[in-house]
């Protein structure tokens, strides 16, 4: 009977999120294709974009520092069975936090001293955002999937608002803060490690997100609140038969989920752009999803899943510099059929494949 | 053609039929002969493989391999509407009845003819009211079949299946549901159908049903069909040793009670179900120490929503649950903590999780206990210590603490509900249905550990449907009909006493008729 099991998981983990990817590539071929390319010479430029130099990994893991952060909140709200869409609103409000404690400090202090109250800051504000949502959900049973998704139209608003006519650095026409010193920058890992990652924002955050991820695991698989949450996602009716109060488990469950949305403000305002600006988390939270769904929920799925979702971001944007009749647009595309076919459509080959299997193992048996 | 065996004709022969699902063999070269004109009992364990032999022959599955003929003529069931054809009709555990539709509607349901009504409907009235004279199967044909008794309900069922010309009738453990008059009633319907000709088999877990109602009894066990035998040849005693595969002892040896102080304490119980129905009316009872108190009544009369609202899954609209004299509030965290175990009704829905490991299972609901750590860290180490001891005092099978729950069977899974309830040391311990799906070897083990508990001097309430269950156990039972406990009785009280009872008829009346 194990050795059953342990097929299935093979096939949950390893062959269906590849043969997703598979198909997803398959198709953004033959659009490559379509539109007059060579789909052989754009994967040639998507590999190598991404993974050919120092600095193209640089970027690479860069971008999947970043969907760690989503991918992380997402799982962790979807092992006790709620889906948020949220991450992408927490992440933004979550970047207000880490600015307004960036602004504060970074004339006075060095970066390894604002990092910890900036991170706070970032998770304080990310899981407020997803407060409301959750107690919605918990007390009121307004479905989060849509509450969640129309807090990212009112984060965005919000945002403006504040950008605009709060904190917006004075006869700028740009809807952003001023620069952060110094003190409001973490070291690129160029800087603090002897490697050569060129241009790449690649920073500090990265250890941030592998120390997230070791949380997550923890939290799910070590402790008695993880054990909780994990029975409240599997059958909610046998969880409050135990004891464990639904209420109490999605609310916390989406406040982890939102403080960890607000920390990729970390990697992105403090690692890179060195400012807050309008738009800034760029559909990460929604990458989130789809990494979340492609890792299964587990922190090593999800870092895996990252780095291919860092593959396309940094190689897409490869192909349209080398290729231009591959426009930005068509690179969203092929983005999107991944999203669609590891997130959305992620189990639609799993039974196919498992009979497929088992046909072969038990065959094999009566042979 | 047909086929005859002496002079009795052979109405249905299954041979050689195998079924299997992935590495579970369900059905395993069984072979089956059905006479016309009797009544045929299937009889066997839970997961011996009944239902799935049912399920072949009436279409919902397709045999990997072997025959089925009826009438001597070898037939392939694609699927029930070709079982209809044949003449194969079924009562499913569950009706299938449109609830809002009237009786008439719900039999000509599927069998109209022409573009309207009217004319089925007509035909059909002349029909039924023809059957129903042949049959005793009286039903008022304009009801509305939610206003209906059980009981009436399945007569409908029954209708059904003759009003499509069934001459062979597969009823699938027909009596959960009824009360024991009821029970005969059907089983009269029964014998007039074998009378007229038909065949009828009966599915059941009930060893008194077989030896009452049945003329031929087949006994399933893994799969396989072992032994087919005239019921007048068997006993109670021979088939449940050929059942199980050993000897087993179907009463419970158990000394006289010796009850102390009231634990629990009930007053003025009102629970209303999600629908807004009031499902318990006005119950007060209590549970002393060191007896067992059984709820005997039909499914449906409450039951199911008194327990709940006594484990404090459900929130009475009024009353008190005292333990020990102090109140405790609605809510199964504080229940558990005050030393109120449950063991419910449903394992599958609110008792266990399926997807988790036996290890997780074996401590839900009291992994917040510092045995299992005083940090936030949940020890694996205890998890597994405690699930080891569940499976060797319950022998609980396989022996695998990382086995997910899903792939024990009922009685294994069942065991490790009990074994979490019974052995965290409650004050007083809510039990459910606790053999239901459970194998008879196992019914005794689970029997046996119960009594054991209330010689431990625990206070125990049973809820079961089962009613030689609450008889075998309890020290005091009470009788809950429509919401209400109607009356209490003894143990040894008559089993028409009981019935009764459970069908409502108060000691009152009793009394006065």
């Amino acid at each position: 009977m194990p050795s059953f099991l342990n097929i299935r998981q093979i096939v949950d983990f390893a062959i269906l999120p590849l043969m997703n990817v598979a198909v997803a590539l398959l198709i953004s071929g033959l659009v490559v294709l379509f539109v007059g390319q060579n789909p052989l010479e754009a994967v040639g430029y998507l590999v190598s974009g991404a993974l050919g130099s120092g600095e193209g990994i640089g970027f690479t893991l860069y971008f999947a520092t970043s969907f760690m952060f989503t991918g992380l909140a997402v799982a962790v709200a979807s092992h006790a069975g709620l889906f948020t869409i949220g991450a992408e609103g927490q992440a933004y409000l979550g970047g207000l936090g880490i600015a307004l404690v960036c602004l504060a400090l970074d004339k006075f202090v060095p970066w390894y001293v604002t990092l910890v109250p900036a991170a706070a800051a970032g998770m304080l504000f990310g899981a407020a955002w997803a407060f409301i949502p959750a107690y919605l959900q918990a007390r009121r049973g307004s479905h989060l999937v849509i509450t969640t998704i129309m807090f990212n139209f009112i984060a965005s608003s919000v945002m403006i608002y504040v950008l605009v006519n709060l904190i917006k650095e004075p006869g700028s026409m740009a809807p952003q803060t001023r620069l952060f010193d110094a003190g409001g920058l973490v070291p690129k890992l160029g800087e603090i490690l002897p490697v050569n990652i060129g241009t790449a924002p690649l920073n500090v955050s990265l250890f941030i997100a592998i120390m997230a991820a070791i949380f997550v695991w923890v939290l799910i698989w070590k402790t008695k609140l993880g054990f909780e949450i994990r029975a409240t996602g599997a059958n909610p009716a046998a969880a409050r038969n135990a004891g464990i109060s639904y209420v109490k488990i999605t609310i916390v469950c989406m406040l982890i989920s939102g403080a960890l949305a607000g920390l990729a403000g970390v990697n992105i305002l403090m690692g890179d752009l060195g400012k807050l600006q309008l738009d800034f988390p760029a559909g990460i939270g929604l990458v989130g999803v789809a990494v979340a769904l492609m890792g299964r929920g587990h922190p090593v799925g999800i870092a895996v899943a990252s780095v291919l979702f860092g593959v396309l971001y940094q190689g897409g944007a490869e192909i349209s510099f080398w290729m231009p009749n591959v426009t930005r647009e068509l690179i969203m595309l092929i983005q999107g059929l991944v999203i669609l076919f590891a997130g959305a459509l992620s189990l639609m080959f799993r039974s196919s494949v498992y009979s497929l299997v088992d046909l072969f193992r038990f065959s094999k048996r009566e042979a | 053609m047909e086929a005859e065996i002496g002079s009795v004709r052979l109405v249905l022969e299954l041979s050689g039929i195998n079924k299997s699902f992935g590495p579970v063999v369900a059905n395993k070269d069984v072979n089956l002969s059905v006479k016309a004109g009797s009544i045929h009992g299937i009889v066997g364990e839970n997961g011996a493989g009944k239902s799935t032999l049912m399920s072949i022959l009436y279409g919902f599955y397709q045999a990997d391999s072997g025959s089925i003929r009826v009438d001597g003529k070898e037939v392939g069931i694609p699927d029930s509407r070709a079982a209809i054809a044949h003449g194969i009709g079924m009562v499913h555990q569950h009706f299938k009845l449109v609830e809002n539709f009237t009786v008439l509607e719900n039999i000509i349901l599927g069998a109209e003819e022409g573009a309207f009504l009217s004319s089925s409907r007509r035909k059909a009235r002349l029909e039924l009211q023809r059957l129903a004279k042949e049959y005793e199967l009286q039903v008022d044909l304009e009801a509305v079949t939610e206003d209906l008794p059980v009981g009436v309900q399945q007569r409908v069922e029954i209708l059904k299946a003759l009003y499509r010309q069934a001459r062979i009738l597969i009823l699938d453990e027909p009596t959960g549901v009824l009360t024991p008059s009821e029970a005969d009633h059907l089983f009269r319907i029964l014998r007039r159908l074998r009378d007229e000709g038909k065949s009828v088999i009966l599915i059941t877990h009930k060893l008194r049903e077989i030896m009452d109602a049945t003329d031929t009894v087949s006994v399933m066990r893994r799969g396989e069909l072992i032994a087919t035998a005239p019921t007048a040849s068997m006993t109670k005693e021979s088939l449940a040793e050929l059942m199980v595969g050993r000897r087993v002892l179907l009463r419970v040896d158990k000394s006289p009670s010796t009850p102390g102080e009231v634990v629990f304490d009930v007053k003025g119980l009102n629970v209303r179900d999600q629908r807004g129905v009031r499902m318990v009316k006005d119950v007060s009872l209590s549970v002393r120490a060191g007896e067992i108190v059984g709820i005997a009544g039909v499914a449906g009369n409450g039951q199911t929503e008194l327990l709940e609202a006594l484990a404090g899954n459900r929130v009475p609209e009024s009353g008190t649950v005292l333990l020990n004299g102090e109140e405790i509030a609605a809510d199964p965290f504080r229940r558990r903590a005050a030393g109120v175990a449950h063991v419910p009704e449903d394992r599958h829905a609110i008792g266990l999780i399926l997807s988790f490991p036996l290890r997780e299972n074996a401590s839900l609901g009291y992994h917040r206990r510092p045995e299992f750590g005083t940090s936030p860290l949940l020890k694996r180490s205890q998890l597994q210590h405690y699930a080891q001891d569940y499976i060797s005092d319950y022998d609980i099978r396989p022996p695998n603490p990382d086995l997910r729950t899903s792939l024990f069977s009922g009685g294994n899974q069942q065991k490790i509900v009990l074994a979490r309830e019974i052995e965290h040391d409650p004050e007083m311990l809510l039990v459910g249905q606790p053999t239901r799906g459970v194998d008879i070897g196992a019914i005794e083990f689970i029997h046996r550990r119960l009594i054991e508990l209330r010689d431990q001097n625990k206070a125990i309430l049973l809820v079961s449907v089962e009613l030689d269950e609450i008889r075998a156990l309890s020290d005091r039972i009470l009788v809950m009909f429509d919401g209400a406990i109607v009356g209490e009785a003894s143990p040894d009280a008559s089993e028409r006493e009981l019935g009764l009872l459970m069908a409502g008829v108060t000691q009152e009346d009793q009394g006065r008729g």
